[in-house]
């Protein structure tokens, strides 16, 4: 059936493109136990990136790959520089304070960026589109599928793979695994956690630049893209577990499948699946599907 | 010892398990009414559990609990409490930004309400009659001094009196006492019993109280419970108790002095 | 809030009332809308002082707006009084149902829930056509018990009706706040267990702080529906709620007063920021609110709270 392999197709795009979105927010949560709304940021400020990157190479005439490249380089530089940044300068003052103001002051921060973005690169909305025209469309079937939409199925399932890999098999991956468990018996153990915090906030930040750079061939790059990246990655998230790497995933499988079953049969109610799914998944397993609820301790 | 129809507290073949593993069984003890009792044991041998049986927390998976007659078997800890039975805590379990009569007061308030949602809505916290209570109880239990003070900076036995004093505002006919000398320093243990005692006996409160001080349990109790492995294996007088070879063998293993004089060995 | 401060409260009000015909007509329209808003932070502050935030309070102001819009829309039944309560009754029925599940929940999970229910209403009503999608609809003049004013006097009229639910919204609460149910915020927010364990169910009280909130919300929305003039599925969006919580967090929780305090202050500074900087209007708002969570962490209340006792000290000092 046309219709159930286009749900396929589409809605692993879709669980590809929440994935690496999702991917940074989470890590950033499990580890640093903060909710980070700037992670909007991130994901814009790559994407505007990226869409600065394939300006500067298109003029040049590059190749099409090696402008890629370049694009994810340079969104990622971006992302590093703003972790660096936000965590050293910012972050570092409220560690310690209730859960919810620092989720306000990650909120404050991206509603300075947002203007931040407007002083930079103007009102106006950016076309990144040339990765996408160049890697072409390919055939299967009845099926039409960019081949760009492919490659993010491709990087979605490498950053998979990576997560998982650094996890088990890396000192850092072993670190964060104890610092998440409990902070304060990783710090005891002489484990440093500032390091740990600031290392991953860098790379949390980093996955969202990657994820907005990575979209921008895609979207219109405009004003407002990181406002409804959060939502959705926050949803996505809370279906999965925060913090839970795994949950992510599935998470965004289970959303992608959904809205992309949504958009060919039941439109009108594409917009608002996502969020559904999330007041379902939470109605039965309160903090997500891969993460157990901490009893308190008398 | 053979229940009676006086007993504030009946409690029969009581039994929790958590799986395979039995924490607490064949339980059966009669309370009669202004009795104070000592419950010891090791950790981990059941005393916990029976406390948290008896106040709602844990719902036995044998056995019955009666009070005052009535079976209270698996009912919730909120309506045991309005039933008139309250429990202090092991850790004081307080409200650290309020200040002492704060605490209280929101105890006294709470205890004079139905409990339902309109009477929570239409009570008053600072009633006359909650401040009155409020005040009184902490004069009864002598910490008039700190009325005004944040509870977060009182030391540890204060924080102890007030968290008895917010179980007792409410005027209940049973109370639990979990390690009420627990983190206190030797020589304050037993002036803060000696507070605690008269102000329970002036309310003519039964006290069932856990303690790991063999001495202030032996001052203290009319009677004495040792549990061992999840069951009672000894229940009788201080003396009794304590002399007991099979609890100095597991739980005390030491000469206690009792009012009769000095025990053990010759 | 004691006896002298609802008498200094009623004056303010008062005061707010009398001067409607000395003031021009924007100032009137902004701080209409700034009085409607403040309930919604009213709401805010209710769960904000037993440790709850909730990024969703958009839901019950978009539901109380939508049923003024749609009420008069439908049946042309246009009575400011009436369209108003209903607002806040509907708003406060979804409250009500929504508490069943959302007071179960603290801290992240209780901002995360109420996020995603405000945005599912945002998703349902962006695609639904007959109600104009993104664009919304415009909202009839209402009438007030039969009188029908027109242009100054209408806008009059909303800012007094504004005051006026204000006023008996500030009275309510208070009176809530002295309640065993209202005063359950701190102790709640202290040690749960312990308000368990002395005989209350916890999961009732915030079932009915969710409640009290989504009521205020309703009631919020109602008047702002009137006083825009406009309806748009933009009021349930988060960045709405958001808009909300960085109102709260400015005025913090220290009293009733703070919440209508904050929200004109809110209104004022965004008037002028829009004027002065139009382009960094965000940028403003996230600057302030981050100034204010790193130095006045308890909100603009806690710098009259020392401004007070700052007085205080000086008096004891000299007079001894």
């Amino acid at each position: 059936m046309l219709t159930a392999s286009a749900i396929l197709t589409d809605g692993l795009v879709y669980a590809a493109y929440l994935f690496i979105v999702a991917i940074g927010l989470t890590l950033i949560f499990g580890v640093m136990k903060i909710l980070n709304v700037t992670h909007g940021s991130f994901y814009a400020f790559g994407a505007y990136g990226a869409a600065t990157a394939v300006g500067i190479y298109s003029n040049a005439d590059w190749p099409a790959a090696a402008g890629f490249l370049f694009m994810i380089l340079l969104a990622m530089t971006i992302g590093l520089v703003m972790g660096v940044v936000l965590e050293r300068g910012l972050l570092r003052l409220v560690y310690g304070k209730d859960e919810v103001v620092i989720v306000l002051v990650t909120y404050a921060t991206f509603l300075i960026l947002e203007d931040v973005i407007v002083l930079i690169w103007g009102p106006q909305s950016y076309a990144a589109y040339q990765p996408m025209v160049a890697a072409g469309n390919i055939e299967i079937g009845e099926l039409v599928l960019s081949n760009y939409d492919i490659v993010l199925v491709a990087i979605a399932a490498a950053l998979a793979g990576i997560a998982y890999w650094a996890l088990k098999f890396t000192r850092y991956g072993r670190l964060l695994a104890t610092v998440i468990f409990d902070r304060e018996t990783a710090a005891a153990f002489g484990v440093n956690v500032t390091l740990v915090y600031t290392a991953t906030f860098i790379v949390g930040a980093m996955l969202g630049a990657l994820g907005g750079a990575v979209m921008a061939p895609k979207i219109a790059v405009t004003l407002g893209i990181g406002v409804e990246v959060i939502v959705l990655a926050f949803a996505v998230v809370a279906i999965g577990g925060m913090g839970s790497i795994e949950g992510a995933l599935v998470g965004a499988l289970i959303v992608g499948i959904c809205r992309a079953a949504a958009v060919h049969l039941v439109p009108q109610i594409e917009l608002f699946v996502i969020y559904g799914v999330m007041a379902l998944v939470l109605v039965v397993r309160p903090y997500g599907l891969f993460v157990r609820a901490q009893p308190r301790k008398i | 010892m053979t229940g009676s129809v006086n007993d504030i507290l009946a409690v029969r073949d009581l039994k929790k398990t958590f799986g395979s593993l039995v924490a607490a069984r064949d339980i059966t003890v009669s309370v009669p009414v202004e009795q104070t009792v000592g419950v010891i044991g090791a950790n981990g041998a059941g005393k916990t559990t029976f406390v948290n049986m008896i106040t709602g927390h844990l719902t036995p998976s044998k056995g019955s609990i009666l009070f005052e007659g009535n079976d209270i078997t698996g009912k919730p800890s909120r309506e045991i409490t309005r039933l008139g039975i309250s429990r202090s805590f092991q850790v004081a379990q307080i409200f650290p930004t309020l200040t002492v009569f704060e605490n209280m007061c929101t105890a006294a308030a709470i205890a004079r309400t139905s409990g339902g949602v309109f009477a929570n809505l239409t009570t008053p916290v600072h009633s006359a009659a909650a401040t009155a209570e409020a005040d009184t109880t902490i004069e009864l239990f002598q910490i008039a001094r700190y009325r005004d003070m944040v509870a977060s900076q009182l030391p540890q036995g204060l924080r102890k009196l007030l968290d008895i004093g917010m179980a007792v505002v409410s005027w209940p006919r049973l109370l639990l006492l979990d390690e009420p000398t627990s983190g206190i320093s030797i020589e304050e243990k037993f002036d803060l019993m000696q507070v605690v005692m008269s102000a329970l006996k002036s309310r003519k409160i039964t006290v069932l109280f856990v303690e790991h001080d063999m001495e202030i349990v032996a001052r203290f109790a009319d009677r004495v419970l040792a549990f061992y492995d999840g069951t009672v294996i000894a229940d009788g007088t201080p003396t009794e108790t304590l002399n007991n070879p099979q609890v100095q063998e597991l739980i005390s293993g030491v000469k206690v002095k009792t009012a009769a004089g000095s025990a053990g060995h010759a | 809030m004691g006896g002298k401060g609802q008498l200094v409260g009623g004056l303010m009000f008062l005061i707010a009332a009398a001067s409607a015909p000395l003031l021009p007509d924007w100032v009137i329209s902004l701080a209409t809308i700034a009085f409607a808003n403040a309930l919604v932070v009213l709401g805010l502050v209710v769960l904000w002082r037993v440790g709850l935030v909730s990024f969703g309070q958009a839901l019950y102001y978009c539901i109380g707006a939508y049923t003024v819009a749609l009420t008069a829309r439908w049946t042309g039944f246009n009575d400011a009084f009436g369209l108003v309560l209903m607002g806040g009754l509907a708003a406060g029925l979804m409250a009500i149902l929504i508490g069943f599940l959302l007071a179960r929940y603290r801290e992240i999970f209780f901002a995360m829930l109420s996020l995603a229910l405000s945005m599912i209403l945002y998703g349902v009503l962006v695609k639904t056509e007959s109600l104009g999608s993104t664009d919304g609809f415009a909202v009839t003049t209402p009438t007030f018990l039969g009188f029908a004013p027109h242009a100054q006097a209408l806008g009059r009229a909303l800012y007094w009706l504004t005051l006026g639910v204000d006023a008996v919204a500030a009275v309510l609460i208070a009176g809530y706040f002295r309640s065993v149910s209202g005063s359950l915020a701190a102790p709640i927010r202290d040690n749960e267990i312990r308000v368990e364990f002395l005989g209350v169910s916890v999961t009732n009280i915030i079932h009915t702080k969710v409640a009290v909130a989504g009521v205020l919300g309703g009631f919020g929305g109602a008047l702002a529906a009137l006083a825009i003039g406009h309806v748009d599925p933009n009021m349930a969006y988060w960045t709405t709620s958001g808009g909300f919580v960085f109102v709260t967090i400015l005025a913090g929780a220290g009293s009733v007063a703070a919440a209508f305090v904050g929200s004109l202050v809110f209104e004022a500074v965004r008037s002028f920021a829009v004027d002065v900087m139009p382009g960094l209007w965000q940028m403003t708002l996230g600057s302030v609110l981050l100034l204010t969570i790193l130095f006045l962490p308890d909100g603009l209340g806690s710098l009259m709270v020392r401004l007070r006792r700052r007085g205080e000290t000086k008096a004891t000092r000299a007079g001894s």
